[in-house]
């Protein structure tokens, strides 16, 4: 089975239709990445996810999505156990105002975890598959903001792969960023690929090359094409696509 | 060419008067605060000692101190700041977190509003009328105390909303895509990030509240008393109100006037305090989140 199914999904903010008719599914463990022009929709549908759009009134979605088999917007849902286990990296790195340990703490001790010393230990762990333990080792009661942006978003990363989650959505997680601490990132959605399921959302056509297994291009609320990355930089079936990709318009 | 080089010369002119005008107003503000202060200072500094702090008006309040005053004005502070503080905190996270934007927001903020732009001694004879007689409190601190706290309940609601709508929304995406409920956001992320600007509000309301004579006037003041309350149905002195009452009544207003600066002496001390308390408070909070 595969780890993401969307159905046939239509989403509305009040009247505007965001999201037209789309139906996908994401395999486990790989990589897909969703690129098109502003207000196309990409980041919407990456939200439905793990229901983070249920925090803006006015809302409606028809059509199902399922994530690991699950009916996540059927009744009696658990939200928030739903994103624990689909964790979220934002656009701007957004540490909470604590120490390096308690942000990458934190989404344990909300769901209930008391163990200081397994805390402990998934802090660490977290910093390592994030690759920054080696950089905050020594500065663990440090605060998170004396990191550098590119840090602090590695640091959102581990704070979000604390929880275990299984699906790992990420928004423009290198835009704010400057090229070094982007590959750096790149480089971890490499090294995570194997563990997670990701849903990159990015600007960046060339970026969406080097880390996807597969792409959807997402135009005016529509999915115009999702086929495997390779398949569609070399060789996209749509105009569209074509146009969008070659730098015509977008 | 002429013509620019005039140009240039007037706007150059129209700058300094600007600039000149809006110094002269700044440094205007500042000096009226100087001389009301020295004012203040050089009458009432002579009386202030350890016994005038310390003991109780003697002689039909033209000899001693006034320690009931004091310790009065604290009392209600205190009192305030036990209904205020938590009435005023949660309805300020009610209208910034919890209430659906739209109408209803609308009207709580006009009425917040409202109730701010309210004269106090409107409030003190609203005190009388329902603590007092109503709820058969009696001319009390109680009585007083929750008249006072109704006053600076705006001031709380104000500052506790506008604290909590600086913070970027996403800090609490961030903290509910971790699974975190809207509550645990709350107080693990929000309100330690709102602390500062939250508490500043507080003390400065407590600065109003110490300072504010009409809704004690009728609530709770006493002209005299020989001792200290023993209960919170018991009537207190209070600075502002003491301060009024040897300024206008008694029987000798010319021995009683050094009394009268000492006491609005300590009454500014008291403020100043409050103030730089909560510049302090701020920074404190303000580093630990750094």
């Amino acid at each position: 089975m595969n780890m993401i199914e969307v159905e046939n999904i239509n989403f509305y903010y009040g009247d505007f239709h965001a999201l037209k008719n789309i139906s996908m599914e994401i395999e486990h463990h790989s990589v897909v990445a969703f690129i098109g022009p502003s207000g196309c929709g990409k980041s919407t549908l990456l939200r439905l996810f793990n229901r983070m759009n249920d925090l803006i009134p006015n809302i409606r979605l028809e059509g199902k999505i399922c994530i690991d088999g699950q009916d996540i917007y059927k009744k009696g849902m658990a939200v928030d156990s739903l994103r624990k286990n689909v964790g979220m990296v934002f656009q701007r790195p957004n540490p909470f105002p604590k120490t390096i340990f308690e942000n990458v703490a934190y989404g344990l001790r909300v769901n209930g975890v008391r163990n200081e010393k397994f805390i402990a230990q998934r802090v660490e762990e977290s910093l390592r598959d994030a690759a920054l333990w080696s950089e905050v080792k020594d500065k663990l009661k440090k605060s998170a903001f004396e990191l550098s942006g590119g840090q602090q978003q590695r640091l959102c990363i581990a704070r979000a792969l604390a929880v275990q989650p299984t699906v790992l959505l990420m928004d423009e997680p290198a835009s704010a960023l400057d090229p070094i601490s982007t590959s750096k990132i790149e480089e971890l959605i490499h090294e995570l690929k194997p563990h997670y399921t990701i849903v990159i959302v990015t600007h960046n056509m060339q970026q969406a090359a080097r880390v996807s297994d597969k792409t959807a291009f997402f135009y005016l609320g529509e999915m115009v094409e999702f086929s495997d990355t390779k398949k569609m930089f070399l060789n996209p079936e749509k105009v569209q696509t074509q146009n969008y990709i070659t730098g015509r318009f977008g | 060419m002429d013509d620019t080089i005039q140009y240039e010369l007037k706007k150059n002119l129209t700058q300094k008067v600007a600039f000149g005008a809006v110094t002269l107003f700044s440094v205007a503000i500042v000096g009226i605060l100087v001389v009301i202060l020295s004012f203040i200072i050089i009458k009432g500094v002579g009386v202030i000692n350890w016994e005038f702090l310390s003991t109780a008006p003697t002689d039909g309040m033209t000899k001693g101190g006034i320690f009931p005053a004091i310790v009065g004005t604290f009392y209600l502070i205190l009192g305030s700041a036990l209904f205020a503080f938590p009435v005023g905190i949660m309805s300020g996270i009610y209208m910034n977190e919890y209430a659906p934007k739209g109408f209803v927001l609308r009207f709580i903020r006009t009425m917040t509003n409202n109730l701010s732009g309210i004269p106090s001694i409107v409030f003190g004879l609203f005190g009388m009328a329902f603590f007092v007689k109503q709820l058969n409190f009696g001319t009390s601190i109680v009585a007083g105390s929750l008249t006072l706290g109704l006053l600076c309940l705006p001031l709380i609601i104000r500052t506790t909303e506008e604290a909590l709508k600086a913070i970027p929304d996403s800090y609490r995406e961030g903290s509910r895509a971790l699974g975190a409920t809207k509550l645990q956001t709350l107080f693990r992320v929000i309100l330690p990030m709102g602390m500062p600007n939250i508490v500043t509000g507080l003390i400065l309301s407590v600065g109003r509240v110490s300072g504010e004579t009409a809704p004690i006037l009728f609530t709770c003041a006493a002209f005299f008393l020989p001792q200290l309350p023993t209960g919170i149905f018991d009537q207190v002195m209070a600075l502002p109100y003491h301060l009024y009452v040897i300024a206008t009544s008694g029987g000798d207003l010319e021995a009683q006037r050094p009394i009268a600066y000492g006491t609005a002496l300590v009454l500014i001390i008291l403020v100043l305090l409050i103030n730089l308390l909560a510049t302090v408070v701020r920074r404190y909070f303000a580093k630990k989140l750094k």
